[in-house]
């Protein structure tokens, strides 16, 4: 029997492994991609931007958009805070809070959203109180927004913290010793080290932010044109027979998605060329 | 070392880019003018073409009575969860579901409206009334004309979940009643009815998951469905592809509107929000009703439309099964009929 060295494999294999990744590939995102697409145009492009520019699909559209634009520099205020917090000091409680971070991830979004509705329900904790004072969250816009930003808490700490962990705290320390203050530290040497870990943190963060339906759906009320975020709406128009609509809906949040993957390569593109060897 | 301006300038990019995100999204909101109100319709699944029909008639009727303009703020989802979501919060002004018992539900959970609201309005305030139909495959291919066909060998059958399902609970109901009648004894009913759910192969959730198995995903042979998501199915969905059959014996469903009291009186709209559902029983609404596959209540608007709605023996829920309080007890809560039909299977 003969060894191979890492890379050093048979052609066969090589080839064998990277048709199975494509094919992979194919079955399970492009097909259902490209699906999503055709079955959206079907009847043509008119049917399509019909049901596009529906009132109810540009509230779903500029709601879903606006909760992402809440939620997300939210949760990078509060990502950062967490992971420098967590990798760069040591106290009391710290596996505490790891431990908490991941809460969200290992919870069912329908959870989530019943804790809400436990909370700030009519039936709930706080409701009586707040409903004396005319405050509406649950299945109201607050809501969907605490709720969203509960399930997307965990993606910029996530990405932040191993990274941070293992970058250590040299260079901060370094910087510190030269004179920098905490601000400058931050902005000049830990920012840039770990840019591209938040800009992943990001970027998983807003696709959830965007795609959440769970936790959404149970504090939402589905009031049409008002509390229907694009999933929820897609979910609607599904269940309307209204299939061309359903597609066209989601075949826009799909485009979304892409767009982020774009925005992202375009990013890494240029940093590339910029900072050259550094990368 | 010089390449630390250029990484910042792309997060200030990155940064603006977010803030056009927030400014493109930020501007939304309500405007409320003085000569306005807004009602709010918590309504179950089916009926989003019927109020789509209904709103803007009654606004022009509302508006030329009183000169005040109303608008409409419409909710659409299983009734039970419908229920739930006014009990937890969702502030409905009227509550249009599919069963009287998601209603008193909300009345006995939270208080927001009398116990005694089915009385508000005529015909146990039900300005439309459905039954159970079966929808079968062109050419009833099987054979199927009564409930007894359902459950001959090879017979597949499509229902909703009556636990988390109204209209599977019509279903449920419906076909219990045929055992009851062709067996002579409520065993015989629980025999029968056993047998059906043995022919069942998925139990969705919810009736219209049930209509796009059997629409869509082609699963079934029979599905048994609300007579208005039949006669959709059969007209708009798949011209051509299926038929409905009356069986012998079906049940009167009867979805329930009310004012939610407490709501309407905390937004002013006790008013206008009684006269939206006092509006569902005039002729005008009555066609509307009929144009979308439900049964008018108002007896000369039935007759205009007697090929569409075939007259079917109709047993009833108070009649029959001693009101929703007793038949949901008896047959859908833990440890009734259906359980133990379900579970011993």
């Amino acid at each position: 029997m003969r060894q191979h060295a890492p890379g050093t494999e048979s052609r066969t294999t090589q080839v064998v492994l990277i048709l199975l990744a494509l094919a992979f590939l194919a079955f399970f995102l492009v097909m259902p991609l490209v699906a999503v697409f055709i079955e959206a145009l079907k009847q043509g492009i008119e049917p399509f931007l019909e049901a596009v520019s529906n009132p109810d699909a540009l509230a779903a559209i500029r709601l879903t958009l606006f909760i992402a634009a809440i939620s997300v520099p939210l949760n990078v205020v509060f990502g950062l805070a967490a992971s420098w917090a967590i990798t760069k000091f040591s106290f009391p409680g710290k596996n505490l809070l790891l431990t908490m971070i991941d809460l969200p991830l290992s919870v069912s979004p329908v959870v989530s959203g019943l804790v809400f509705v436990l909370l700030f329900g009519a039936q709930g904790l706080l409701g009586p109180w707040l409903s004396a004072h005319g405050l509406k969250i649950i299945f109201a816009v607050p809501g969907i927004v605490l709720a969203t930003v509960f399930i997307t808490f965990p993606f910029v700490a996530r990405e932040l913290i191993p990274l941070m962990m293992e970058q250590g705290k040299d260079d901060e320390e370094a910087a510190l010793s030269l004179g920098a203050n905490g601000w400058q530290t931050f902005w000049h040497v830990t920012l840039p080290n770990i840019r591209w870990g938040l800009l992943y943190g990001v970027l998983l963060c807003n696709a959830r932010a965007m795609g959440e339906f769970g936790a959404v759906s149970v504090v939402s009320g589905h009031i049409r044109g008002e509390t229907n975020t694009m999933p929820l709406h897609v979910e609607i128009l599904y269940n309307e027979y209204d299939f061309v609509g359903a597609f066209a809906v989601a075949s826009l949040l799909a485009a979304l998605a892409l767009v982020t993957l774009v925005l992202k390569s375009v990013l890494e593109w240029r940093f590339d060329l910029h900072s050259g060897a550094r990368h | 070392m010089n390449t630390l301006p250029i990484h910042r300038r792309m997060f200030l990019a990155a940064a603006a880019a977010t803030a056009l995100t927030v400014s493109l999204a930020g501007c939304s909101g309500g405007n409320k003018s003085g000569n306005s109100v807004e009602i709010t319709n918590v309504s179950y699944d089916p009926t989003r073409e019927l109020y789509q029909a209904i709103n803007p008639a009654f606004a022009t009727y509302w508006k030329k009575k009183t000169g005040q303009d109303v608008t409409f703020r419409m909710s659409h989802g299983g009734s039970g969860k419908q229920s739930r979501a006014i009990i937890d919060g969702l502030e409905a002004d009227v509550a249009t579901l599919a069963l009287a018992y998601d209603i008193d539900v909300i009345s006995k959970k939270a208080q927001l409206l009398p116990a005694d609201w089915q009385k508000a309005l005529p015909n146990n305030s039900s300005p439309y009334t459905s039954t159970i139909v079966f929808l079968v495959r062109k050419g009833n291919p099987k054979g199927i004309h009564d409930w007894g066909d359902l459950v001959k060998p090879g017979v597949e059958v499509i229902t909703p979940n009556p636990k988390t399902s109204g209209g599977a609970r019509w279903n449920f109901l419906a076909a219990w009643a045929y055992g009851r009648k062709a067996g002579g004894s409520d065993a015989a009913a629980e025999t029968y009815v056993k047998q059906l759910f043995s022919h069942v192969p998925v139990l969705d959730s919810g009736a219209r998951g049930s209509t796009t198995t059997f629409v869509e995903r082609g699963i079934g042979d029979v599905l048994l469905a609300w007579e208005n998501e039949a006669l959709l199915a059969e007209k708009k969905l798949g011209a051509g592809k299926f038929e409905i059959v009356n069986p012998s014996i079906s049940i009167l469903a009867e979805p329930p509107v009310a004012v939610i009291a407490a709501n309407a009186k905390k937004h002013g709209t006790e008013e206008v929000s009684k006269a939206y559902l006092e509006y569902l029983y005039t002729p005008e609404a009555q066609v509307a009703i009929a144009r979308n596959f439900y049964r008018p209540s108002d007896p000369k608007i039935a007759e205009q439309f007697a090929t569409q709605f075939p007259k079917v023996n109709l047993v009833t829920i108070d009649k029959d099964f001693g009101g929703w309080a007793n038949a949901q007890k008896t047959y859908f809560d833990d440890g009734g009929a259906f359980d133990r039909i379900y579970t011993k299977k």
